[in-house]
């Protein structure tokens, strides 16, 4: 797990080998694609039209991360926001998790421009999942030092922090 | 009072005031990596990364900053946009 992205002519590039591209294929699958399910929209015509769907803020903690009230002071206007926008979003969302899924592969992995705005927001959310489901803080290098190689949530811990390393690798390779 | 007036003074004084200019504000959190914050306010908004490197530190170390202000609709489309990019974004009116 020693390897970031880097800039290069044809574009960032990463080199994955094939167990580490299995491991965040399979990551994105189950963590964002599963939990993130396809915007949803009434049985009416003019909603389906219009993309208009259910208002209701999530109550899982994760997907309420992933699709937070727009407004913090009015919970009517978050509604609306949310009807006419959380469907977007969440087909956004599974766009770039499909891009990373299928573009993600062992060996030199060299991505476009667009490929790496849908592999960075595919690597965010994945943590964010990930961050809300481990409980992590902004204190995490120290909880991992901290926490023993025989700890249980050991191999998830490493697991986002490899996921933070190429997300800030591949943001240094953008810049 | 002359009935010339100009036709503008019936039109409710609401309508006529200009809007109270919205905002955007990003909220921190334990996962968004700073050098991401700072890319994203660049990219999106266009901003140098000097005033984008202190924006995240505003995020980072008050807990919260106005990234943007504009109209409503404005706001709510930098809103959306910050968060396809997973940042905890709100808007609401200024002061």
């Amino acid at each position: 797990m020693g390897h970031g992205f880097k800039a290069t002519r044809a574009g960032v590039a990463v080199y994955l080998d094939a167990a580490e591209a299995n491991v965040l294929r399979s990551l994105v699958a189950s963590m964002v694609l599963d939990v993130v399910q396809p915007g949803e929209t009434g049985d009416d015509p003019l909603e389906r039209a219009l993309r208009i769907g259910p208002a209701t803020e999530p109550t899982d903690p994760v997907l309420a991360r992933l699709f937070p009230s727009a407004y913090a002071d009015d919970d009517a206007a978050s509604t609306e926001f949310r009807r006419y926008t959380e469907g977007d979003l969440r087909d956004a969302k599974r766009t770039d998790a499909l891009t990373l899924i299928e573009t993600a592969a062992g060996g030199e992995v060299v991505l476009t421009t667009e490929q790496a705005q849908s592999w960075l927001r595919a690597l965010n959310d994945l943590r964010l999942v990930l961050g809300v489901r481990l409980e992590v803080t902004e204190e995490i290098h120290q909880e991992i030092a901290d926490m023993g190689d025989d700890d249980p949530r050991y191999p998830a811990f490493v697991t986002y922090d490899w996921l933070t390393y190429l997300q800030d690798t591949l943001v240094q390779a953008l810049w | 009072m002359g009935s010339t007036a100009p036709m503008e003074v019936e039109r409710p004084i609401a309508d006529v005031r200009p809007d109270l200019p919205w905002v955007t504000i990003v909220w921190n959190d334990p996962v968004n990596l700073m050098s991401y914050v700072t890319y994203v306010f660049q990219n999106v908004f266009g901003y140098a990364r000097e005033k984008a490197e202190k924006l995240m530190l505003d995020v980072h170390q008050k807990g919260r900053a106005v990234v943007s202000s504009g109209t409503r609709e404005e706001m709510e489309r930098d809103v959306q946009t910050l968060h396809s990019y997973g940042l905890w974004a709100t808007l609401q009116k200024d002061g």
